[in-house]
């Protein structure tokens, strides 16, 4: 499994906008190179992520090969009870990924 | 009337002799700038917080290798070093240091891959290739925070010596030598870039230009090439040297590994 990091605030108010950062270990090869002897070299890329909180899709996103290695997403949302974030990313070659972070909701 | 000429002649001399001290010295303690001080704002951010910053990925696969047994011996590097926030504190800030069996200094990767040989019974791994770099990350990042403290002892001198001589040495088909740009220069921009110092207290570094981690001998190469110079093989001696000299002239300066350059 690709390693990942994720930052969620631990603790929110009711309805605070809270911005949720993540960082993922992929090379994001983009399928254009060619190596020194000039063959091809496949595409290699994440091609979709998404986010759940308490099971509800919130953000989605899908990811091209100008996608630099190791995509970094950032997104906000309103913390509106306590729960759980559920991340995924699903790439070429079977690539897929999850990981998931709680916050507490005063 | 004569001697009013050997006094300007006397000044004129004084002063260009200011002038080529001020262009050939070292840059003085107070002066010492991290690369991170010529990035903008977003790259600071990047590298400041451990969720963005992308080296931290290679930090944490090297965690993982850390406790992963290799070689025939079926050591792992934690079987031997325990709990490297305690025992690996501070190394990368000494090193490269002396190893008495080869005679010479070795370099963080070179140490890692003798330890591998010689008590895990393992291949040493390849330069740069990313287990490598990432458990040089891993053991490096132990000591961030900490200030730069090469090793200062007699049997190093000759070779920080020697990696002085190349810092100061004009080669390649631009007959350019490192302290050109690296001292004389620093604060000026090559092709809208800042040149920058050649601090060597980030390293592994995750560069932007690369979109990996990469060590410091991969930059070194980087400049040797942009010189047109003959290139030196990874973990060749002499970019050893220039290693070690680049650490006893960044001395006291913070380690940030795992950095984030452009």
């Amino acid at each position: 499994m690709a390693a990942a990091l994720i930052n969620v605030p631990k603790k929110a108010k009711r309805g605070d906008v809270i911005e949720i950062k993540t960082l993922i270990s992929h090379i994001m090869e983009t399928g254009y190179r060619r190596t020194a002897e000039g063959k091809a070299i496949p595409r290699d890329i994440i091609t979709n992520f998404t986010c759940r909180y308490n099971g509800e899709e919130i953000f989605r996103a899908d990811l091209f090969p100008a996608t630099a290695a190791n995509p970094f997403i950032s997104f906000f949302t309103i913390a509106t009870e306590s729960g759980k974030f559920d991340f995924e990313w699903i790439g070429d070659n079977g690539f897929s990924a999850t990981a998931s972070a709680t916050i507490s909701v005063e | 009337m004569r001697f009013f000429g050997t006094i300007v002649l006397a000044s004129l001399l004084i002063a260009a002799g200011i002038a080529v001290r001020s262009l050939a010295g070292e840059i003085p303690p107070s002066e010492r700038r991290s690369g991170y001080s010529f990035m903008g704002r977003d790259l600071k951010a990047m590298q400041d917080e451990d969720t963005a910053n992308p080296g931290m990925l290679g930090v944490l696969d090297g965690e993982a290798l850390w406790k992963k047994k290799a070689g025939a011996a079926g050591k792992a590097c934690a079987d031997c070093h325990n709990d490297a926030s305690s025992s690996m504190k501070g190394v990368a800030a000494r090193y490269p240091a002396y190893d008495k069996a080869l005679g010479r200094p070795v370099n963080l990767e070179q140490r890692i891959n003798l330890c591998r040989v010689r008590h895990q019974e393992a291949d040493p791994l390849p330069y740069e290739r990313h287990d490598l770099l990432a458990l040089t990350a891993f053991i490096a990042e132990q000591s961030r925070g900490m200030a730069i403290a090469p090793d200062t002892s007699a049997e190093l001198e000759p070779f920080v010596t020697r990696g002085h001589d190349f810092f100061m040495k004009r080669q390649g088909q631009l007959n350019l030598a490192c302290t050109n740009c690296h001292d004389d220069n620093w604060d000026k921009h090559l092709a809208g870039s800042a040149v920058t110092q050649a601090m060597p207290n980030g390293y592994p570094i995750y560069r932007l230009e690369w979109q990996s981690l990469g060590s410091l001998q991969r930059r070194l190469r980087n400049c040797i090439t942009g010189m047109r110079a003959q290139n030196f093989d990874f973990g060749a001696p002499e970019l050893v040297e220039l290693e070690l000299y680049l650490m006893t002239r960044a001395r006291g300066m913070t380690i940030e590994t795992p950095a984030v350059r452009p």
